[in-house]
Formats: C-alpha cells, structure tokens, sequence
C-alpha cells in the first residue's frame, strides 16, 4: 500500500500515453451509468460488487465497475472496425468479503475492435500488455473459454440440455452439477421423480402471480422431455473433463487439445483458432513454448470473456489480484448491439498494483 | 461508565428477553409511562439497559455503542459484513427461532429445488422479457445463497413488509422471508423450496468486539456473564 492517488494517477497517465503513441484513440466514459444495462447483462450477483444507486429521474444508477460496457457502446454508435480506443480512470468495486482491498482504483485500458482476423487482433492486444509490462516479475497466464463452448456444442445431447450447459459456462459449480445430473451420476430428487410419475400436470393449489398456467406446464413437459433423453455418455463428460483439465505451456496444451479433438470433432474448429493464435503470438515475439495456457482460467471471474482470456499475475506476490487482465468479448458486443456484432479484444492495467511492485521499467 | 445492554424495545422479544435475563437473577424492566422507552436494571451494578428496535442493535454492537445486545441472528448476518469480527455471539436464548427460506405459488408444481428455480427463471425471462423477482428485505444473505446455488436470471426487489402477498399483488413472482410455522405462507398460497434454509435464526445474545471496556466496565461485564452462565 502506500500509493496516493496522484502517484496512481500520474501512473495512470503514463500508460495512457504509451498505448496512445500506438494509435489507440482516447475514450472518456461517465462514471454514473445505467444500472440496467449492467444488471441485465451481469444479473443480480453484480450488486454486490458494484455501488449502485437511485436517481429520482434516472432510475437505478451505477458507479461505473468498468470501462467496457460503456466503450462498447460508444464504439457501435459512431465507430468503424478496425478502432483501437484507450482510456485510463477510477472504477468503483464493492469489497463486502474483502473490505483491506480498494474499492476505488485505477484502469488503463487498450481494446482492438476488429473484424477480420481474430487470431492476430487477439495476438495484438496479448503483446501490447506484455510489452507494457515487460520488466516486471508477473507470471502470464492464457485460456479460451471459445474451446469449453466449442466442445459444448459438440456434445450429443438435446438443446434445451446444450442451453442449460452454454447458459452456466461461467458457473463452473452449477456446470458440473449439470453434467452429473445429465450424466446420471447425481441422481434425481425425489420431488422431481414425484413429479415425472403424476399423471396430472395441473395444481390444485389456486393460481397466483405473473407466471401462468401455460408456462408451468410448458416447463412440465420440458421436465418429462429430459427425463426420456436417457444420460449423456459418461465417455462425452470425460472429454469435457479432460479438457478443463488441459493445464500446460501452450504448445503442449495444443497438442493435447489435438488429441481430445479426434474424439469430439466438433473441436477442431476452436482448436485450429487456439493454433493460430499461437502462430501469431510467435510472430510477433511471444515465446510460447514458455507462454502459460489454462483451458479453466477466467471462468469464474470473468464472465463476458467468449474466446481468448489472459492475466498478468505477480509472481512474488500472492496477495495481489492479477495486474492486468483481457479477452476477447464479441457476444457482449452482440448483446449490446442487439444482435449486430462487433467483434472486440481488450485489457486493463491497475496501475495502482504494478506501482507496489519492484518494476525496473 | 457502566456496561450498556441492548435488548428490543417492544413485543414477544422484549418480554421473553426480559424472562431470559430474570431466569437468571437480573430483572429488566420499562420505566415510566408506555410509550418511554428507558429501562431499569436490578440484580447487578454497572449495566444499564438500552431499549431499541431489534434492527438497529446489529449497527450499535459493531458500532461499539453498546456493549451487549439482543437480536435474531438473521439481523446480524444480513446487516453486519464481517460479522463475526465485530460481535460474538455468547448465547442462543431458545426462542424468537425463525428461517430465511425461499417461497414460490404452490401451483408451481414443476419448482420444488434450487435448481428448479433457475431453470424456471431462464424461461420466464424468456417468456416475459424480464428477470424473474424475488421480493425481500434479506437482500445481501438471499444474493449469496441463490449465487451459491447457481441460480441466474433473477432479480431482488425490495419489500420491507406484507412480503407475502407480493405474488398476489404481482410485483414479485417469488418471495424469500423469516417464517417459524409457515402459516403466512400457506395462507398466501406459497410453498417453501425443498432446500436448507437460507439461515436459521433465533434470538441471541451477542458481544460487541468494539465496545471499550474501562476497569470498572470489565469487572461488571465479567460479574453479568458469569450471572447470566455464558
């Protein structure tokens, strides 16, 4: 600790510059932003990291928690691919279990929106924070949550169950508890198999509230649908095992991913991008053969990554967050275009961070 | 100074409370007319009783106000981040018990688990356009246990009382709420979710962690728990 704000700031400003001698071109966001928009794409969990306020004529409002939402949207309005924006400010993070962290730092961003050629936008913005970073002692870790949906979509089980499984991606727990249920291996409670063996399909209890009688019986069938799918091959939940136990140098992960493709062919594609992008990362310097890869990593905390994730993480100091975080997000530009697409990579800097660490930069 | 006791200011809480500690040899009292809220203590020297509503005790002990308190353990978990490094609790007084559950209409037959719920919240997004509502007051202990449980496309709105009757009323499509019968629930055409609690409360008798104690204050504190044997 001990970093004052002007210091955080001036630290701010410095990489700023740095990505705007690049080309990136400066976004100012405002602070206060629709609390919806933000509650809609995240859910309610966000409440609790983030101070969210009311306006008597704004409605719900938020203290911005990031940048990206808001260059997103700046982007789709008056924007043109490819753009590169950068944009250095504080956010503002509620630290209910953690109240020694700060709740209000600095951000510097770099994001790359880009149409063609995901692979190289994705390389770009993976060497600009490497070199932005370089001459600290941080640790880099990468992943692709593009190869968990990939291989999800190449699983052999009906699509209302391929829907539950894509909706909880970003739930590790909740996913595995699917599979196990699809799977046969968590058995069903008895309140459900009391309810697949009743004939009837309407309550005796009266009908109250917005959900109608339509719905739940909808559901009911959806219920009886999924019970006469049968389990899903225990050899299909042990790919995904083994995929999201893939946890190596890149270029060993590569091959292993290769080999989980000849059993799941719905793989390939996903794989083939991971390569190259490694072919990318290679041409513009990036030495992966050393480079980190985690087929898990970001799905826990960074729910709008849809493709390439990476962090920085400091390698003596296991008591910080990571450095610098990013990935490539196009189905949140999707979301927010309503249905146009904007396909987009990006990352942030805490300057506040890397100014406790020992830098010779 | 003297050690200030926090106990709720009115109903079944405060005259269970007041029996709790004259169990015990300490005879809590109101003083003066109905509507003043001051309170006697006898039995012991140095304590001074604080009547208050039961939800401002939680803010009070972890302010240091007061240096013992009654209340539910609901109110604590709910108000208190960190609780536990700003009061301990020292005795469970066996009544007031209640649970945080999750409720929905009874004639949801196809919602009886957590895991029900979230596949009915997918589709009533789906169907309405908007996250499917929970009303309640617990908001910060039902975020984590429905966060836990993996439920998504939901959301909180706020009801600070008659949270019952939000399904009826259509401003909520489920409800999470303290019952001890369920006999409100029922009434309402609710039903609870074959889950655990949210939280099992009960009235409880905490001790600040912030309170300061002077010499004086710490040999009374000691003489009070060793009267009420906790």
């Amino acid at each position: 600790m001990g970093v004052t704000t002007a210091a955080e700031r001036a630290e701010a400003v410095r990489l700023r510059q740095r990505f705007l001698d690049l080309g990136a071109q400066n976004v100012d966001c405002a602070i206060l932003q629709p609390a919806e928009t933000l509650l809609d794409l995240y859910g309610e969990d966000i409440r609790a990291r983030t101070y969210v306020t009311q306006d008597p004529s704004r409605g719900e409002v938020m203290l911005r928690p990031d940048f990206t939402v808001p260059v997103v949207q700046m982007h789709m309005e008056t924007g043109a691919a490819p753009s590169r924006y950068t944009y250095c400010g504080e956010v503002f993070r509620r630290q209910e279990d953690h109240p020694e962290r700060p709740a209000e730092y600095f951000q510097v961003g770099y994001e790359l929106f880009a149409d063609d050629d995901p692979a190289q936008a994705d390389a770009e913005v993976f060497a600009v924070f490497a070199d932005a970073l370089a001459g600290y002692d941080l640790r880099a870790v990468t992943g692709d949550i593009g190869i968990l949906t990939a291989a999800v979509m190449a699983l052999e089980i009906s699509e209302p169950r391929r829907a539950a499984l894509m909706r909880h991606i970003w739930r590790p727990r909740r996913f595995r508890a699917l599979l196990d249920r699809f799977s046969g291996r968590a058995p069903l409670p008895p309140s459900r198999k009391a309810l697949l063996k009743d004939a009837k399909t309407v309550a005796t209890a009266p009908m109250i509230g917005l959900r109608s009688e339509a719905e739940i019986a909808a559901r009911v069938a959806a219920l009886r649908a999924d019970a006469a799918e049968g389990p899903l091959c225990r050899s299909q939940v042990q790919l995904i095992d083994a995929l999201l136990a893939v946890r190596e140098t890149c270029s060993f992960a590569l091959e292993h991913l290769h080999d989980i493709a000849v059993d799941l062919p719905g793989l390939v594609p996903a794989v083939n991008r991971f390569e190259q992008r490694c072919n990318a990362l290679a041409a513009r310097g990036i030495d992966v053969s050393a480079l980190e890869f985690e087929a898990s990593y970001g799905r826990s905390s960074m729910e709008y990554y849809d493709g390439f994730v990476f962090g920085f993480v400091p390698a003596q100091r296991p008591d910080l967050p990571p450095i610098a975080t990013g990935g490539r997000y196009d189905a949140l530009t999707q979301r927010l275009g309503g249905g146009r697409a904007a396909p987009a990579v990006g990352g942030v800097i805490r300057p506040g961070l890397l100014l406790q660490l020992e830098g010779v930069a | 100074m003297t050690i200030k006791l926090g106990v709720p200011s009115k109903g079944r809480l405060m005259e269970k409370t007041f029996d709790w500690f004259g169990a015990r040899g300490i005879g809590l009292a109101r003083t003066g007319n109905e509507r003043e809220y001051a309170g006697a203590v006898e039995g012991i020297e140095g304590v001074d009783l604080v009547l208050l509503s039961a939800g401002e005790i939680p803010r009070e002990l972890a302010a240091g106000r007061i240096h013992l308190g009654v209340t539910g353990t609901d109110l604590i978990r709910e108000k208190l981040v960190q609780w536990d490094q700003k009061v301990e609790p020292l005795a469970e007084l066996g009544f007031g018990q209640a649970d945080l559950i999750i409720a929905v209409p009874a004639c949801w037959i196809d919602v009886n688990t957590l895991d029900d719920l979230d596949g009915a919240a997918a589709a009533f997004r789906a169907a309405h356009g908007f996250r499917m509502r929970i009303a309640t007051k617990y908001h910060r202990l039902v975020r984590e246990f429905l966060r836990q449980g993996g439920v998504a496309d939901y959301q909180l709105v706020d009801s600070q009382g008659a949270t019952e009757g939000t399904v009826k009323n259509l401003t909520a499509e489920a409800v999470a709420d303290i019952t001890s019968t369920g006999e409100t629930l029922r009434a309402n055409h609710l039903k609870v979710l074959e889950e655990e609690p949210v939280l099992r409360s009960q009235a409880t008798l905490f001790r600040s962690r912030n309170a300061p104690l002077a010499g004086a204050d710490r040999e009374a504190l000691r003489t009070l728990t060793k009267m009420l044997r906790v």
